[in-house]
Order: C-alpha cells, then sequence, then structure tokens
C-alpha cells in the first residue's frame, strides 16, 4: 500500500519537474494514466517465462563498451539507461520498475551472439535495447528469431531487412537519402555528385540508393564518380585529386569511423573549404559524435543528412538534452543514434502497455501504430515494417560542432526497407 | 581400448587424457545447461588450433602469428557449405535474384560465382575444410622455410597473412560477406543445428573430433618426427648437418597445425551459426597464440585447459564487469606469466604430477607393472 502512494507522489513530482524544465521527456501521453502492478499480476502479463516479478521487470542493453566501436555506442548505452531511469521515475511499465543487465559485444560479432543468447536463454530479459553496426545485427538476428526475442536497434542502416524480432528505430536507407539528394538539386541547383565511402554494405546500399535516385529522379543530374575505400582507411589525398579534377557539384560521402577524421582534415588540407559550397560536402555518416573526433573547424559548412540534431528547437529536445547533460555530463553531444537509442525504452513501455502484456508475442502484435509525441526528433510512429516514420533534416555543420537545422521534410517520411525501383 | 596406444603414451598421458574425457564428456555435460555447454563447445574450438599451436611453436619452435588464418578458412568452407544450403530459392524469394546468397544479392550480384558452385557439396566442403588450409599452410611453408626464414620474420610474415585475409575478405563483400561474414546459417542436410538438441550433438562431435587430433598430436609428437622437431627447435643447424631436411619437417608440422585448425574452424561454425572476419585477423591469431601460452605451450593437454580457461574467464569477467573486463584479463596474462612461466602445463608437471606419481607407485606399483610391461 506504502508502495501505490508512494509511486503517486513519484508522478507529481515527475511532471513538476517536466514543468520546471528538469527531468524529461514527458508525457502528456503518459504520466497522466499511472499503471500500478496490482491491476497487472504477473501470471497474466508473463505467460512465457520472461524476467518479469511483481515489482520489476528486466530487459538487455547490449552495446560496445570496449573495443573500436566502444566510442561509438557509448552514446546510446547512456540514452537507453537515461530513458529507463526516466520511465522508473514515472512508475515503470505496468507498475512495474526496469531493472537492466548490460552486456558488452566488445566491437566482436560473435560476443554479441554469444551475448544476445545470454540474454534471452538465461536472463530471460523481456527486451534488448542494442547493437549498431550492421554486422552485430546480423550476428544477433538468428539467435533473437529462434528463441522469439525483441530487439531495439537504433542505427541508421541500409535497410534490406524486416525481422519480426528488431524494431528499427533508426532511418533505413531511403529515409535518410533521397529527402537529401532533393534537397541539394533543388536548393543548391546541384548537378553532378561524386559518391564516396567506406567499403561495406551500409556505405554501397547507400550509394546504390543515391545513385538510382540521382539518375532517375533528379532532373540532367549524374554521378561522376563512385569510389570505396577500406575501413579504417586514412589516406583520401588521391581520391581528392580526382575530385579536384571532376569538379562535381556535390561530394556525398559516406566514409565512417576513424576515417571520417582524416578525410575531412586532408579534403580541408587540400584547400576545399567547405563554407564556400564548391563543391558542396554532403554527408550521411557525420553525426555531433563524430564531429567530436574531427573538430569542428574541419568540417564546418560541410552538410549532414539525418533525422535528428543536438540543436533542434522543440520542448522535447530541450527536456531531453538538459536531462541527457545532467545525466551524462555537460561535455555530451548528443547524435542522430543516440536520440533513436533513446526512443527504444519508450517505444516499448507504449507498446506493452497498449498490449497489456510483456509477452512478446502481444508485444509485436500491439508495436505497429505506436506513436511518441514525446521523442525529441518530434512525433514518430511505428509503421507495420518495424521501421519508424521520421522527418529527414538537413543540418549544416558549424564551428562549435554543432548542426544548424537548415531544411526539414514537411511531412514524416514512410520507411521502405525494400525501395522498389532503387534495388 | 587406451591400452593399444601405450607405445606412445606414457601413464602420466593417459591419466591426462583420461581426465580430460571425463571433463569434456561428463564434467562438463552435466554441470551445464545447453547454452553454457555450447559456449564450452565453442572455447573448445579455439583448443584445435591451440593444439596445432603447441606443435608449431611449442615443439618446432615456429611461432606462428596468422593461425587464425586457418581457422578461418575451415569456418569459411564449412559456412558456405550452410550458406548455400540455407538460400533456397523459397528462403530468398524477396531478393532481386532468389536462390543466392542474401549477401550477393545485396552486393549486386546476379549468379553465383562458380567457386562457390562445389560447395553445393558436403563431402567437398568437408574436404575443404582440412584441404584449403593445408594448401595455403603448404605455400607458405614451402616460401618461408625454403628459404630459412624463421623465428620473429615467420611470425611478422604470418601476421601479413592474416592482414591481408582479412583485407580480402572484407573487400570482396559480394563474394565473403563483408564485415557482416556469413550469417544466418540454419540447416546442414536438412538437420537443424539451432535447435538445443543439435547443440548437444555437436557439442559431443566437437569433443570426439578433439580427441582425434589430440591423439594425432600425440602420434607425432611421440614419433621419431616430434623428436626432430624438439632438435629443430634447439639446434636446428646440428640437424640440418646430420642430413635432415629440416624445411621439409617444418612444413610438415605447419600445414598439421593448419589442418586442426581448419577442423576447429569448421566446429566453430557449426555450434556458433556464423562465420565472420572478426575471427580470421591479427587480433584472434594473437589470442590464440595466447590461449596456447596460458595451458603451457608444451603440452597439449595444457592448450585445451588454456582455451578453456581463458575463454571461460573472458565469458565471465565480461558479464559481472562489462566496462572493466579487458583490465582484469589482462591482469590474468600478467599473472600467469610472472607466476607460472610455462602455463598451467607447468603448474601442473611440477605440482600436480609429481603427487600423482606417489599416489600411483605408493598404491598401485603391482598394478602399472602388470600392465604396461615396457615400462
Amino acid at each position: 500500500m506504502s508502495d501505490k502512494s508512494k509511486s503517486i507522489t513519484n508522478t507529481q513530482v515527475s511532471r513538476r519537474a517536466v514543468l520546471a524544465g528538469g527531468a524529461a521527456l514527458t508525457a502528456s501521453l503518459f504520466a497522466p494514466k499511472h499503471l500500478r502492478a496490482a491491476d497487472f499480476p504477473t501470471e497474466a502479463v508473463n505467460t512465457t517465462g520472461l524476467a518479469v516479478t511483481d515489482d520489476t521487470v528486466t530487459i538487455g542493453i547490449l552495446h560496445s563498451v570496449t573495443g573500436t566501436m566502444a566510442i561509438s555506442e557509448t552514446g546510446s548505452v547512456q540514452a537507453e539507461k537515461l530513458a529507463i531511469e526516466q520511465i522508473n521515475a514515472q512508475g515503470g511499465i505496468l507498475g512495474r520498475k526496469i531493472e537492466y543487465i548490460q552486456e558488452d559485444g566488445a566491437s566482436d560479432w560473435p560476443t554479441f551472439a554469444e551475448k544476445a543468447k545470454k540474454l534471452l536463454v538465461n536472463d530471460k530479459v523481456a527486451s534488448v535495447m542494442g547493437c549498431w553496426t550492421s554486422a552485430s545485427r546480423k550476428a544477433v538476428l538468428p539467435v533473437f528469431e529462434q528463441y522469439n526475442g525483441f530487439l531495439y536497434y537504433p542505427t541508421f542502416y541500409e535497410g534490406l531487412e524486416e525481422s519480426p524480432n528488431v524494431i528499427y528505430t533508426g532511418q533505413e536507407a531511403t529515409q535518410q537519402i533521397i529527402a537529401g539528394l532533393d534537397w541539394v538539386a533543388k536548393e543548391k541547383g546541384a548537378k553532378s555528385f561524386y559518391l564516396l565511402g567506406s567499403d561495406y554494405i551500409w556505405p554501397r546500399t547507400s550509394n546504390k540508393i543515391a545513385r538510382k535516385h540521382i539518375e532517375n529522379f533528379l532532373d540532367g543530374a549524374k554521378v561522376v564518380g563512385e569510389e570505396y575505400y577500406p575501413l579504417g582507411h586514412t589516406q583520401f589525398n588521391s581520391v581528392i585529386n580526382k575530385i579536384r579534377l571532376k569538379k562535381p557539384d556535390v561530394i556525398y560521402a559516406i566514409v565512417v569511423g576513424g576515417s571520417n577524421v582524416a578525410f575531412y582534415k586532408q579534403l580541408k588540407a587540400a584547400g576545399i573549404d567547405m563554407t564556400k559550397e564548391s563543391p558542396i560536402v554532403l554527408t550521411i555518416s557525420v553525426t555531433e559524435d563524430e564531429i567530436r573526433g574531427i573538430g569542428g573547424e574541419n568540417i564546418e559548412g560541410a552538410y549532414a543528412c539525418m533525422k535528428y540534431f543536438q540543436s533542434l528547437e522543440n520542448e522535447n529536445n530541450a527536456a531531453f538534452v538538459s536531462a541527457f547533460k545532467e545525466m551524462w555530463g555537460d561535455d555530451m553531444v548528443i547524435g542522430d543514434v543516440t536520440q533513436a537509442a533513446y526512443l527504444g525504452p519508450w517505444l516499448w513501455k507504449a507498446a506493452v502497455e497498449k498490449a497489456g502484456s510483456f509477452d512478446v508475442d502481444k508485444v509485436r502484435a500491439a508495436t505497429p501504430g505506436i506513436e511518441l509525441t514525446s521523442a525529441p526528433e518530434g512525433y514518430v510512429k511505428v509503421h507495420e515494417n518495424h521501421h519508424l516514420w521520421s522527418k529527414t533534416r538537413v543540418g549544416k555543420a558549424k564551428l562549435d560542432g554543432q548542426y544548424e537545422v537548415v531544411f526539414e521534410t514537411a511531412d514524416l517520411v514512410e520507411p521502405d526497407p525494400f525501395p522498389e525501383g532503387y534495388q | 581400448m587406451k591400452r593399444s596406444f601405450s607405445s606412445f603414451m606414457t601413464r602420466q598421458d593417459m591419466v591426462g587424457f583420461a581426465i580430460l574425457a571425463v571433463v569434456i564428456f561428463v564434467l562438463l555435460p552435466i554441470s551445464l545447461d545447453t547454452f553454457r555447454l555450447n559456449l564450452f563447445g565453442k572455447y573448445l574450438t579455439y583448443a584445435f588450433v591451440a593444439i596445432g599451436l603447441v606443435l608449431c611453436w611449442g615443439a618446432g619452435g615456429i611461432l606462428s602469428l596468422g593461425q587464425g588464418v586457418f581457422f578461418g578458412l575451415g569456418g569459411y568452407c564449412m559456412a558456405m557449405f550452410l550458406k548455400l544450403e540455407a538460400s533456397t530459392p523459397e528462403n530468398t524469394s524477396i531478393q532481386s535474384t532468389p536462390g543466392i546468397p542474401d549477401f550477393m544479392d545485396w552486393n549486386q550480384l546476379t549468379a553465383l560465382p562458380a567457386w562457390w558452385e562445389p560447395f553445393h557439396s558436403l563431402a567437398f566442403a568437408l574436404f575443404a575444410v582440412v584441404a584449403v588450409p593445408v594448401f595455403f599452410a603448404f605455400i607458405i611453408g614451402v616460401a618461408m622455410f625454403r628459404r630459412r626464414v624463421g623465428g620473429v620474420y615467420f611470425a611478422i610474415i604470418t601476421q601479413a597473412f592474416a592482414a591481408i585475409l582479412t583485407i580480402l575478405i572484407i573487400g570482396q563483400q559480394g563474394y565473403t560477406g563483408g564485415v557482416n561474414g556469413i550469417t544466418d546459417l540454419r540447416t546442414l542436410k536438412g538437420w537443424d543445428i539451432r535447435t538445443d538438441e543439435a547443440k548437444e550433438i555437436l557439442y559431443y562431435v566437437n569433443g570426439v573430433m578433439l580427441f582425434v587430433v589430440l591423439f594425432a598430436a600425440q602420434f607425432i609428437r611421440k614419433s621419431k618426427l616430434g623428436r626432430l622437431l624438439i632438435a629443430m627447435r634447439d639446434q636446428e643447424d646440428r640437424v640440418r648437418f646430420s642430413g635432415y631436411d629440416v624445411a621439409a619437417f617444418k612444413i610438415f608440422v605447419f600445414c598439421a597445425g593448419a589442418a586442426f585448425a581448419g577442423i576447429g574452424g569448421a566446429m566453430f561454425t557449426l555450434q556458433v551459426g556464423f562465420m565472420s572476419p572478426t575471427l580470421v585477423g591479427i587480433v584472434p591469431s594473437i589470442e590464440m597464440v595466447i590461449f596456447c601460452a596460458v595451458g603451457g605451450r608444451i603440452s597439449i593437454l595444457g592448450a585445451v585447459y588454456g582455451a578453456l580457461l581463458v575463454n571461460w574467464a573472458k565469458t565471465t569477467f565480461s558479464e559481472s564487469f562489462p566496462e572493466l573486463w579487458l583490465l582484469g584479463l589482462g591482469a590474468l596474462f600478467i599473472a600467469v606469466v610472472m607466476v607460472f612461466p610455462n602455463g598451467l602445463a607447468g603448474v601442473y608437471s611440477e605440482h600436480v604430477a609429481p603427487r600423482i606419481n606417489r599416489l600411483f607407485n605408493k598404491s598401485a606399483a603391482d598394478m602399472a607393472g602388470a600392465k604396461t610391461p615396457a615400462e
């Protein structure tokens, strides 16, 4: 009983805090209807033996916190923990506090598979927030499908996938690419594009879609070059020379990880001043997180096409950014994927409450059509294909490492992981 | 059964083999659930590599930092077969070209490359699991040992091979699956390898294969060849001046190590359900040397325990301390090297074996006399 009164006060406190601009994502949607565990007996909401007790529910967090990917994935871990803490402060899910078991994928794909299996088989977690690279997702996918787990995957990725056991909270490739290309063609009158990327599935698939779109849908536009470099490559001088020779209007860059640092520094050193926009640099792989490594002075003036920028101006985002900084430190930056990771626990909460159950099958059935009005990126909705309807935005990199949002699509862009005409 | 091996096994060896058999076939299965057992099955696949390293490095003095190459080649051969079986036109109907592996379709390939075709056959794939690593080991061996490249130079060159193969696999993603590797393997000749039952069966198959490899390694060590290897490690020139073809012996033992690693790789693919370039490169290759060093590079049984211990520690530390586990593992290595330079096998032969011997001599002197008159 005391438990009940305590959680009611909690809600009030949390609403007040939100009004004060302190704690978080609110909740005009969730806070008012506060759910008590007593109304949802454990045996009714958990018929498949998941780790659900009368007052807790356990989920997994599976990212790399060691190894080369740690620098990228740490933001996702932080965002997920923040979301969990905020949900708990509001009284949890179906009256149950979320507890999490964190496992380290160690930037190693077999380890991801091992840990995913551990979380599902040993710990019986009700859902997992995790993975970052496509390779790690591909490695855990058979595990999730075999043991009927439920994964929230935060990264923008190449598409070509639609698993019943995964909710993709980032953009599939067309959501990130098409609107950005349309914008650069219309606003900047770009006609010639030089495609460039790190050599693996995501940049290749993305550039394939970009090329089809440029050649088939943009009037008179053409691709003047397309090149790939191994992951970790740091010598871009030869391609920069080719670019200067071909004089494209746009350098379309999908370089990832450490290569980014070398690429933008060398671009600048070669005398290509991105602020002059000749050529324009448009990327889909540099978030605020990467700029920290590249240095704002090396990328100032480049454009990035994402669904979220830390500088977005809306109430949800203001609350999210300040809560994130309060929890993890003032020098934190928040990139696109970090925000997408933050949506995971909230989307799961909404689906569980809609289903009135933690059972994976019921949560899956309840998931399409779930809406979040409280997302930092704005309103999002889950499509039947398990991806999110999101806006596409273009940001211009500034000296301080932030993006200035210069364009956003008027409507939400429909996710289309198997795009017709782009295969 | 065991007694027929007594010509190449001392009583101590037999005790060691028997204990390991009990551990693998009795203790682990009864004390672990299927998930953990499957993990130990995975650890044991690394033991295949470590055994090969004991022969090459511990006995022959050839330090290879590229054993991951052979592990990977074996694993990829197995994965190619399984992937083709999983890529039936019905399963892949969503692709623009149904019937080819999904990653080929993503990379705009429209037909199966010719060199993939033979991997429709299980017999060929099993043959390739051993033959491909041996073939590459033979080429490397001939190129290096005939020119008398040895020691640290050889180690560096094997590292280069590991790097080259990784880059090749990642770069040729249309043919190899790239960074993602070959994933989502389902059945072996219609038998679902993902079920708990299959995992247990595969664990035992893996155990049996491990013992086959252990016996082969024991045979090599106790044969004249094994003695020559040790002689070469200690005084290569003397062996050469005695008229032996040093390079041929080195090539042989290097190929044997590669074959073992290839078998381990194939067992890995079967039990884990995929293969990726992260198991081929420099880091896993060095890790495999560490398994061997922790186990004690002179003992083939020690290598098995080393692989088990290090990987078990890795899993346990990382589950308990997801952000600090690497430090714990590093401390373990430092401790082993400083306190027990000969690894687990050293601990065994210095502290445990004398006691067992005493026990035997006291209570079973007559038994030993009756059963192994050769001693």
